[in-house]
């Protein structure tokens, strides 16, 4: 369990900043949710957080680590992501083994096909499923298989970056219950991106509002309901989900 | 009142497909709010799109298929060019993809008009623009010369329901309109597309995934699961569904102030493939 700290996180594409000064922290084993319009930069924190884009100014540090200086092996074992969408995220070509295998291999884990095994059990899906391929699989066993890769190498943070909104209700009911379950077996720090505060509800602790590159509040689970929020977008936001939830 | 659709055991095969699609869909259309639930590749935007006569390369069989005078099954593509987009018009998930990059929004508003009435430019763009203030765009005049990637989602999705509501159709499919808009706008898009539909009398399918969305804003709903419809009900009873897929889908979504423990499940049965003995 390491906990998350960013501190003043900014970053420009080009002329247009993108984020501006974002700071925030996130205790170990919380899971922290990340909420906003399209546009708002959500997704972007991940992306830096994780280096997948390094032109970022400021400081991201996880467990007493400051992820820049961080070895690039280092950090892949530290700090794992998993993405929206899991149609795009496999690669069509590769096994389900491929994948998962590619990171220990890597990495030089011992005892691959020991852990190979354990981590599709640890999803859910059956151990033969391996030899297969992603279009073999529905849209929920494949978002599985993308959490099997990123926990396959031991994080003790995970990126979730809109792990359900891809899927249909019914798959995102059995995703969001294998989260659950693998925070409480492994303890993991969740930083998650999601636009559906149901979601953030069902799942985070504490959550943060976005708007425009620059966090608005940081809240509570229980604001959402018990009317905790102070700044009017967080108000606004909160408001129109509750309304929109009542609505239907 | 004459129903606006009529459809009788539609089943649709694609193309080098093992199994159809579509499995003996039935259900009629009055000048009111219908809504088509289930999961992906259940098969409710292939009704959709078989009712547009989108599906060329597919294989539909039907008892019967009738959109008010219209022959579904046998018109000729002639006399659907005129039908479509002028008496039924369908609005697509993300106006991102849906409207021409390269075209000003306004400029494929009145396109849509022109190519069904015979009118002058100016005609049809005042035309478009009286239509944009009816989907509640402030300043219509400013909107109508911005390109698509210049508008927000929310505003895209407006502009698309002013250019499919602006030749007056009789039955509009819209296909999940608001799943690509952030919450903050998205009941206010449905409200706008509620209130012309309402206001037009138009007859409505509403396809989506999400029970909850259909229930407030439809009076009918279809569940699908497999290409087929396990059950037909009134939106208001929709908390009395009798069959487990859709209790299962109620009970899947996560809801604000929730209890946090786990979401029921779906636990699939072989026997919700088999055909339901009484439908609506």
């Amino acid at each position: 369990m390491k906990p998350i700290t960013i501190d003043r996180l900014s970053i420009s594409f080009g002329p247009i900043r993108v984020l501006h000064d974002v700071s925030f922290d996130v205790a170990a084993g919380e899971c922290f949710g990340l909420v906003g319009e399209s546009g708002s930069g959500k997704s972007t924190i991940l992306r830096c957080a994780s280096m997948l884009t390094d032109i970022w100014d400021g400081t991201v540090r996880i467990g007493d680590q400051d992820v820049r200086k961080m070895p690039v092996a280092e950090r892949c074992r530290t700090v794992q992501m998993v993405f929206q969408d899991p149609y795009g995220s496999l690669h069509p070509r590769h096994s389900i083994r491929t994948a998962l295998d590619e990171g220990l291999r890597i990495n030089g884990f011992d005892d691959r096909e020991a852990r190979l095994a354990q981590a599709m059990r640890d999803v859910g899906l059956p151990v033969e499923f391996l030899d297969r391929y992603p279009h073999q699989l529905s849209g929920g066993q494949r978002q599985r298989v993308a959490i099997a890769r990123a926990l396959i190498l031991e994080p003790d943070v995970l990126f979730l970056d809109e792990p359900t909104s891809a899927l249909d209700v019914s798959v995102q009911a059995e995703v969001l219950n294998l989260l659950v379950r693998l925070q409480q077996e492994k303890g993991f720090t969740y930083l998650m991106v999601s636009h559906d505060l149901a979601v953030v509800d069902h799942m985070c602790d504490r959550f943060a509002i976005m708007q425009h590159g620059r966090i608005v509040e940081v809240l509570d689970r229980d604001a959402i309901t018990g009317g905790g929020a102070t700044q009017p977008y967080a108000k606004q936001l909160i408001d129109a989900s509750l309304e929109y939830e009542r609505a239907i | 009142m004459d129903p606006v659709l009529d459809i009788q055991r539609l089943s649709i095969r694609y193309a080098g497909a093992p199994a159809p699609a579509v499995r003996d869909v039935s259900f009629t259309l009055g000048r009111e709010r219908l809504g088509i639930v289930g999961e992906s590749g259940s098969g409710k935007s292939t009704v959709g799109r078989a009712i547009m006569r989108l599906l060329d390369t597919a294989e539909i069989t039907a008892d019967r298929m009738q959109f008010e005078e219209v022959d579904l099954l046998n018109a000729p593509e002639k006399q659907m060019l005129d039908v479509r987009g002028k008496r039924m018009s369908m609005i697509l998930q993300d106006p991102k993809f849906s409207l021409n990059p390269i075209q000003r929004c306004g400029h494929q508003i009145a396109e849509a008009y022109r190519t069904h009435v015979r009118c002058s430019k100016s005609e049809a763009r005042a035309r478009a623009i009286a239509m944009l203030e009816q989907v509640h765009i402030r300043d219509p005049e400013r909107v109508y010369d911005l390109y698509p990637h210049e508008v927000s989602g929310g505003m895209g999705q407006r502009v698309m329901i002013a250019m499919m509501l602006l030749t007056d159709p009789d039955l509009v499919i819209a296909d999940e309109p608001t799943s690509a808009l952030d919450v903050t706008v998205r009941l206010q898009v449905l409200r706008i597309l509620d209130g012309l539909v309402r206001d037009k009398g138009i007859g409505l399918i509403m396809i989506s995934h999400d029970l909850n969305l259909v229930r407030a804003f439809c009076d009918r709903v279809l569940i699908m699961y497999a290409g087929r419809v396990v059950e037909a009900l009134d939106a208001r009873d929709l908390d009395n569904a009798q069959h487990p897929y859709s209790r299962g889908l109620l009970a899947a979504q996560p809801r604000i102030g929730g209890t946090r423990e786990p979401l029921p499940v779906l636990a699939r049965q072989d026997s919700w493939l088999e055909p339901l003995e009484a439908q609506a």
